[in-house]
């Protein structure tokens, strides 16, 4: 069986990212998977038998005491060293923001095509075919790489649910040189401190979302009650994030993030083709709006008309009555 | 300095955007073509640090003859020159042919610094950048959220996932900006009236030295399927149980 690597990001300490689990069930798709990583020397042991709860076949850690002080260029260097080593047939990244540089300028030095942003990938006799879900998921497009090199994919993060079966991995450790000159710097790493302990918006399972029908930033907060009530992530249509009720991390829609969870709520959210094309893929759509024709109806499973600052309240409070 | 600044044309996303399933290509005939709103804020960057220094701003795009419209606005903007690399042969390129023919027009007019946007709209790929780079062989730093111009290079916060990232490289190097960056200025009737007599040089893969017949794309789209539209499905208006009633319903479908 042809191998296909794994790409797994770690912080600047060194812990696995939480995107790992899903690029090795990824990888475990398109064949034997091997997970790799680019670590300060002496990691190896302890993220092996990590990577391999996770269901990594292989191992490979490439130890360089650059990890950390250079931007990507380790974890280029890396991937190259492991796919002249291994010649795979597929090279898996998360289309994390270190994810999508790492792919691209691998896929120029390596000379082979690179697929982004797919939401899931299979074989198809000796080809990898990745699936992508275009504008908002109004389109499947499935694509490949024709001819010998290595197809490179980043995969959407929270696009594949499957999970590959815990294996005892075998370790492989090499030393790696980087060239520092076409290289940019880390001067300081920031870690997010995580204000609240809601999911994270990107693949969430429930999302409630609020639009210009708030009216102000303070109102906003009803938005965030019922998100709580409910276990979900907060998003925003972009007449919100423009009024400036919330940053523009939260924006769903065509120019911020794409979810596609169980339940998605919209609050006075009048649903232009904008904010559409950033939740339509959502399994259950439920809508809120005073404008009885506003076109977030039409795509709404369940749609009240009607004012959310009493809708809402009596929603949370109904929700905390059944958890009783 | 010399920058150039990469800008796209794309479907508005204020509209109706659409694939031709045939072909896997976008259908430019759906959609009103607009200049990506986040290439403005790329210019935008060149052009505040050319407010106040010595630099020539040049837009460059890869398009067919539409994508003049979006250069004109980027001249309007205050850009000293514009580039279009325009070829029968470059419809419907993919990524490893944008980013190889760009590096080749960027290499042929020269460059400091090259500033994009960090994803186009449309594609949503946000890895064209750093392949530039890395067919130039220079640093790449992208999705900036701002970017300070030093005396012997650009240094810059990047946010990720996990945090933000401060990062700082040597001069020539591939940039690419985001949402948090400069917001762009409107051109006004004098700058419109200037763009008008600044140069807008059109390039052919022969002009950039490019072979078209030994070109072949490294990916191949196999299949384009839309999606079958949402159809509407329970709408009420709320007497004052709206709430209650939506609470059975996420509870009938085991939603909470």
């Amino acid at each position: 069986m042809t191998l296909a690597l794994a790409f797994i990001e770690t912080s600047a300490t060194g812990e696995i990212r939480n995107t790992a689990a899903m690029l090795i069930a990824a990888a475990a798709k398109l064949g034997t998977p091997v997970a790799v990583v680019a670590s300060a020397p002496g990691r190896g042991d302890s993220l092996s038998a990590q990577l391999g709860a996770l269901g990594a076949a292989q191992v490979y850690i490439a130890e360089t005491d650059q990890a950390g002080s250079l931007l990507i260029a380790p974890h280029i260097a890396a991937l190259e060293a492991a796919a002249a080593a291994l010649q795979p047939s597929a090279i898996v990244l998360a289309h994390s923001i270190d994810g999508r540089e790492i792919a691209g300028r691998l896929a120029v030095r390596l000379r082979t095509g690179l697929l982004v942003d797919v939401v899931d990938v299979r074989v198809d006799g000796d080809a990898v075919i990745a699936t992508h879900s275009v504008f908002g998921g109004a389109y499947t497009v499935e694509a490949t790489v024709p001819g010998g090199g290595p197809a490179i994919v980043t995969v959407r993060q929270g696009a594949i649910d499957a999970r590959a079966a815990a294996a005892s991995p075998t370790l492989t450790t090499e030393s790696i040189t980087v060239d520092a000159a076409p290289a940019a710097v880390i001067d300081a790493v920031h870690a997010a401190v995580v204000a609240t302990d809601r999911p994270e918006l990107r693949g969430a399972t429930r999302v409630v979302s609020g639009g210009r029908g708030l009216g102000s930033q303070a109102n906003f907060a009803l938005v965030e009650q019922l998100a709580d009530a409910l276990g979900a992530a907060v998003g925003a249509s972009r007449a919100a994030v423009d009024a400036g009720y919330v940053p523009q991390t939260s924006q769903v829609g065509q120019t911020g993030i794409t979810v596609s969870p169980q339940l998605y709520v919209a609050l006075g959210i009048s649903g232009a083709i904008q904010h559409r094309a950033g939740m339509q893929t959502a399994k259950t759509i439920v809508a809120i709006n005073k404008d009885a024709d506003a076109p977030i109806f039409d795509i709404a499973d369940f749609g009240i008309v009607g004012d959310v600052f009493t809708v809402v309240p009596q929603l949370i409070d109904a929700l905390g009555a059944r958890a009783e | 300095m010399k920058i150039i600044v990469l800008v796209k044309q794309v479907p508005d996303t204020w509209g109706e955007r659409r694939l031709d399933t045939s072909t896997g290509q976008l259908d430019r005939s759906a959609s009103d073509a607009v200049i990506d709103e986040i290439d403005e804020r790329a210019l935008e960057v060149a052009l505040q640090y050319k407010d106040s220094h010595d630099a020539e701003v040049i837009a460059l795009s890869m398009g067919p003859s539409t994508v003049t419209e979006i250069l004109r606005k980027s001249l309007a903007m205050g850009a000293d020159a514009a580039l279009h690399v325009k070829d029968e042969a470059l419809s419907g390129s993919d990524l490893s042919r944008t980013a190889a023919v760009l590096a080749a027009a960027i290499t042929k007019s020269g460059f400091d610094l090259v500033i994009a946007g960090n994803e186009a709209t449309d594609g949503r790929g946000g890895v064209v950048p750093a392949m530039i780079a890395e067919h130039l062989r220079v640093p790449s730093m992208t999705y900036l959220d701002s970017v300070e111009f030093g005396a012997d290079g650009i240094s810059g916060v990047r946010g990720d996932e996990h945090g933000t990232v401060a990062v700082h490289a040597s001069l020539p190097a591939v940039i690419s900006v985001t949402e948090a960056s400069a917001e762009a200025r409107f051109p006004n009737f004098k700058g419109i009236m200037k763009a008008k007599k600044k140069p807008l040089d059109v390039w052919t893969l022969a002009d950039l030295g490019l072979d078209s017949s030994g070109f072949a794309p490294s990916t191949e789209v196999t299949s384009t399927t839309e999606r079958p539209a949402r159809t509407a499905g329970k709408k009420i208006v709320d007497e004052g149980n709206a709430g209650n009633e939506l609470a059975e319903f996420l509870a009938a479908g085991r939603l909470i």
